[in-house]
């Protein structure tokens, strides 16, 4: 059946895994380890997978994930436990993962997003806790091709995320993905530092004829994604390369493909091809973990204010335009410069707005500018009037052509001098106050 | 020195203290007796005489501070001992040297005992009989054509044959018990979540139960006061209960009034008739003390080897998985025919379309399994019962029939899966002179009690101070 | 039960000897029609017990101990390791 006239809609549902910004790993008391640590430096007997081992969990990383859990709406189960995902691998130590599988520590939660001026509600699947396997590479040692393993990244906490199939475009997945960095960066229990791997992105992606409700008889998984932007090439890729496939009456085939940046298309990984039966059952080594009404009142008053709810706060509360409120709740250390700059500034009657519009037209280095100082530099602005331009000018000629000496030893190094020329130009013209709109015409004017 | 067969834990630090003999002398006369007698029992498959040597001179010149200050004691080959070949008796980890010390086998020694070395067993801890292990077959030393029991079937010879005075064992369907009972030791299974399992290589993590041997009741609860406690390393562990519990406080207390439950399903059917007997002059004995024998029932009884054979398999297929010989050991070829055989049993009952039918309704009716010990003890404070439907067995007499080897657990195997801890101690002999012991078993946590009860009987019995003739 | 011994032996990562796989196929089926007895016992409301000691919430604090094994620790248990990593043979389904 030859039908190009079929129009295909998106389905992507994504699969994001978190890594923790926990000091020690999973389930040991080995630090989590940095980029440049020499391979094989930061194991114990536990994440190494050593004989007689036992897994001993860790608290934050629990309240961690489900604090996440929390942020993306999700209902936090009451009981939990940990399962065994068993199967073999050489970068997995024990021959089997600690994760979950039956009750996850959050599910049927949601994530709105900002889409072409209206919001979109992206469901979440479930939020769960599990721990990373060792990292593998590739050499030829002694003239044979072998496989290296580091497991310095074994037992590293990560949070698994798997969303609804509800997105519909790469540009969507973007924003999606951008808003839950945005979340977990505000939790602070990642940097989600997507250079530094902390969070690793695998969309599945089918497509099936517009207006159709049910699911498409296939779905194929991207992996090797490190960006945010790839994610969107790698879904247009797909969407092409399925279209091409079903136009031709043949259905994709069900698989795990891997994404190449530097050619820009995914390629077939065969040889995972093989479903895996897992074999979960509960892990004998962890009690189940029971999160009590009050130790979940504890976890969701330790989530500080999320960027959505305050970008609205920012709008109703110091009248700023929505579009302001999102840029300055980007990052969380922004937002709260903001706010304090806000409450100084107070004091001298100069509302948020005006506030909001100096930090995001002048983008002030706010490591070293304080909040305070902020609000001096605009309380100066805005006592005073900027002169006439070209009146200015012509005065400040005049005044140069009158004084060549001082002119001279300015070009020759005596820069100090600025401060005389200003100093001229105020006398001529008592109604300049613009210290700073002279200084910079006086500069310009000297080079 | 002359003769060390009858020395307890008491004897040998009674010794030291009155300086009746030096702890280099007691461990070179026991060193000296494994090197007599080992090589017929091949109890030991790593013989540690050079740093237990070592460590003698040090203490010899020591203050006895510690309670085990330098007793002697073999450690069964599943417990990791740091620098020391550690192997689970099999070929996988042949000549395995770990980088790190169980916790139990750190806390013996910071308590003093002195490792002689490592004991034989069946290989990966799965067996009842000891025939099992990659390094040959331990010898009964009561009788060598018989088998010593498993799976810590060199623990229990060596006790025995007094090689050493006391051995670590584990326990999952019996492996302590069963081989007590069959060479006249004491052998304590603990409550599940009493010891920690941290450092000894897993065979069936819920199961799994860490406790030893000795002669003596006195000397087991002793032991225990060593062992037992949260370590932060076990998550399965009973949280720290304050002050360290000592586990000898109620030895020497009567059990005048004391009820004691005979479950009539451990009873009623297929016990040998030499088993009867004992059993049935140790309630005597027990009645003479002023015990109480109070019938009970324990209905899901049968039901406990197919539990035990689902839920162990299972835990054992995933724990087994980690020997891929790429980290440390050799690969997966060089696992026995027994090992691959319960890694492929349990690799099917967890398998998609299985898990419900099979490993979800062990689970479920191991929770009637210990309802069952739950109700019982609303009833009667502690049970007894024999270890074993048989005395020991000749070697190659089940070695056929995998099944047939597994029905031998049949009244050990629900202690196990209820994780309520049980306490083996010799109780008689068959006519040709095989031992046969029986078990109390008590509530979770009741060790003291189990002392007590286990004590008096010994005391009464005293069929501790027979030894094997070898 | 007739069990496929060949696919288990995949899934379990074991190569058996064509006789292990003829006695393990009988071994297996007589053992599991032993286990399949439990088909008559009622556990209908009966929860699963997957922990004997009923112990819940066993974390630990997110505190660092100093437990981490030297590399040479680490790579001790066996000899094929290289620069500080362990070797295996090449993987089949590499990205890159």
């Amino acid at each position: 059946m030859n039908n190009t006239n079929t129009q295909y809609e998106t389905v992507v549902g994504m699969e994001i895994h978190v890594e923790l910004s926990t000091t020690t790993k999973m389930f040991c008391r080995c630090p989590v380890p940095t980029l440049t640590d020499k391979p094989n430096t930061r194991t114990c007997p536990v994440c190494l997978g050593l004989p007689g081992a036992l897994p001993f969990p860790n608290t934050k990383a629990i309240d961690s994930c489900i604090q996440i859990g929390l942020a993306l709406n999700c209902t936090v189960n009451k009981d939990s436990f940990f399962e065994r995902k068993n199967y073999f691998y050489p970068d997995l130590a024990k021959g089997f993962q600690t994760s979950q599988f039956l009750h996850p520590f959050g599910e049927k939660g949601y994530l709105d997003i900002k889409l072409n001026g209206a919001t979109k509600r992206i469901g979440i699947t479930r939020v769960h806790m599990e721990e990373d396997t060792g990292k593998l590479s590739h050499a030829t040692v002694d003239g044979k091709e072998v496989s290296l393993i580091d497991f310095n990244r074994s037992g590293v906490p990560l949070v698994e995320i798997v969303t609804e199939p509800d997105i519909r475009s790469g540009e969507e997945a973007k924003i999606f993905l951008t808003e839950l960095q945005k979340i977990i960066r505000y939790l602070g229990v990642s940097d989600a530092a997507m250079e530094k791997g902390h969070m690793r992105l695998e969309p599945n992606i089918s497509l099936r004829p517009v207006g159709q409700k049910t699911l498409a008889k296939y779905k194929v998984e991207v992996k090797n994604i490190n960006s945010f932007v790839y994610v969107d090439k790698a879904i247009q890729f797909e969407e092409k390369r399925h279209k091409e496939l079903l136009d031709k009456g043949k259905v994709p085939v069900q698989e795990t493909r891997g994404w190449n940046e530097f050619k820009s298309k995914t390629v077939s990984q065969r040889s995972k091809e093989e479903a895996h039966d897992y074999r979960y059952f509960p892990e004998p080594d962890i009690p189940p973990i029971s999160v009590t009404s009050e130790q979940l009142s504890v976890i969701r008053k330790s989530i500080p204010e999320l960027p959505e709810a305050k970008a609205k706060r920012f709008v109703t509360e110091f009248g700023l335009s929505e579009y302001n409120a999102e840029i300055l709740t980007r990052e969380a250390n922004l937002a709260k410069y903001f706010e304090e700059a806000v409450a100084v500034a107070k004091e001298h009657n100069i509302d948020g707005k005006t506030v909001a519009n100096w930090i995001i037209n002048k983008k002030p280095n706010i490591e070293e500018l304080l909040p305070a100082s902020l609000v001096k530099i605009i309380v100066e602005q805005s006592t005073v009037e900027r002169f006439d331009e070209t009146k200015l000018e012509e005065t400040i000629k005049q005044i140069l052509e009158k004084n060549p000496t001082q002119v001279a030893d300015y070009k020759a190094g005596k820069i100090q001098l600025l401060g005389f020329f200003i100093g001229q130009t105020k006398q001529a013209l008592p109604n300049a106050k613009d210290t700073e709109q002279i200084r910079n015409l006086i500069s310009k004017m000297l080079e | 020195m002359s003769d060390i067969q009858n020395l307890t834990i008491v004897d040998i630090i009674e010794g030291y203290k009155k300086k009746t003999f030096s702890v280099s002398e007691i461990v070179d006369s026991y060193l000296e007796r494994i090197e007599k007698l080992n090589p017929k029992l091949n109890a030991f498959i790593t013989v540690d005489s050079e740093n237990a040597k070592r460590k003698a001179l040090e203490f010899d010149n020591r203050e006895i501070t510690n309670p085990l200050h330098g007793v002697p004691f073999g450690i069964k080959d599943m417990f990791l001992t740091k620098g020391v070949r550690t192997t689970a008796a099999s070929n996988v980890l042949r000549d395995y040297i770990p980088a790190y010390n169980a916790t139990v086998i750190d806390r013996l020694e910071t308590a003093g005992a002195i490792s002689l070395g490592k004991l034989n067993h069946d290989a990966w801890a799965h067996g009842s009989s000891g025939e099992n292990s990659d390094f040959g077959n331990t010898l009964n030393p009561w009788n060598t054509e018989f088998v010593p029991g498993g799976s810590s079937s060199g623990s229990s010879a060596s006790v025995a044959a007094s090689l050493i005075p006391f051995a670590t064992g584990t326990d999952t369907g019996g492996s302590i018990r069963l081989p007590a009972s069959f060479t006249n030791t004491v052998g304590l299974k603990p409550t599940y979540g009493l010891v920690s399992r941290y450092g000894v290589i897993s065979m069936a993590s819920s199961l799994d139960s860490i406790g030893h041997f000795s002669k003596t009741v006195v000397d087991s609860a002793r032991i225990l006061n060593i062992t037992a406690g949260a370590d932060g390393y076990d998550a399965t562990l009973r949280q720290a209960q304050g002050e360290q519990e000592d586990y000898t406080v109620k030895i020497g207390n009567d059990i005048k009034g004391l009820k004691i439950g005979v479950p009539k399903e451990y009873v009623d059917k297929g016990l040998s008739s030499d088993v009867k007997a004992v059993f049935e002059s140790s309630l005597k004995s027990l009645q003479k003390l002023g015990a109480e024998i109070v019938d009970i029932s324990l209905p899901h009884t049968d039901e406990g080897i197919a539990v035990y054979y689902i839920v162990q398999p299972s835990e054992v297929s995933s724990n087994l998985a980690r020997y891929d010989g790429i980290r440390f050991g050799n690969d997966r070829s060089f696992f026995g025919k027994e090992a691959k055989r319960r890694i492929m049993l349990g690799t099917f009952t967890l398998s998609s379309g299985y898990y419900d039918a099979y490993y979800k309704k062990a689970m479920q009716v191991r929770t009637l399994i210990k309802q069952d010990f739950d109700e019982a003890y609303k009833k009667v404070d502690v049970i007894v019962s024999p270890v074993s439907p048989t005395p020991p067995w000749k070697f190659g007499e089940k070695m056929n029939d995998p099944l047939a080897m597994y029905l031998s657990d049949a009244l050990t195997v629900t202690i196990n899966l209820a994780g309520v801890p049980g306490l083996a101690v010799p109780a008689g002999f068959s006519p040709n002179k095989l031992p046969i012991g029986i078990q109390f078993v008590g509530p979770h946590f009741s060790e003291s009690l189990l002392f007590q009860v286990g004590h008096a009987f010994e005391q009464e019995t005293k069929f501790y101070k027979d030894l094997p003739k070898i | 039960m007739k069990i496929d011994v060949g696919k288990v032996a995949k899934l379990a990562n074991l190569t058996l000897s064509p006789e292990e796989e003829k006695e393990f196929d009988k071994q297996l089926s007589d053992i599991v029609g032993y286990i399949e007895k439990l088909n008559t016992v009622d556990t209908a409301n009966v929860e699963p017990t997957a922990q004997v000691t009923g112990l819940k919430n066993r974390t630990r604090n997110d505190n660092f101990t100093d437990d981490t094994l030297s590399v040479e620790d680490a790579l001790s248990g066996t000899t094929k390791t290289h620069n500080g990593l362990f070797v295996v043979e090449k993987l089949v389904d590499t990205t890159s």
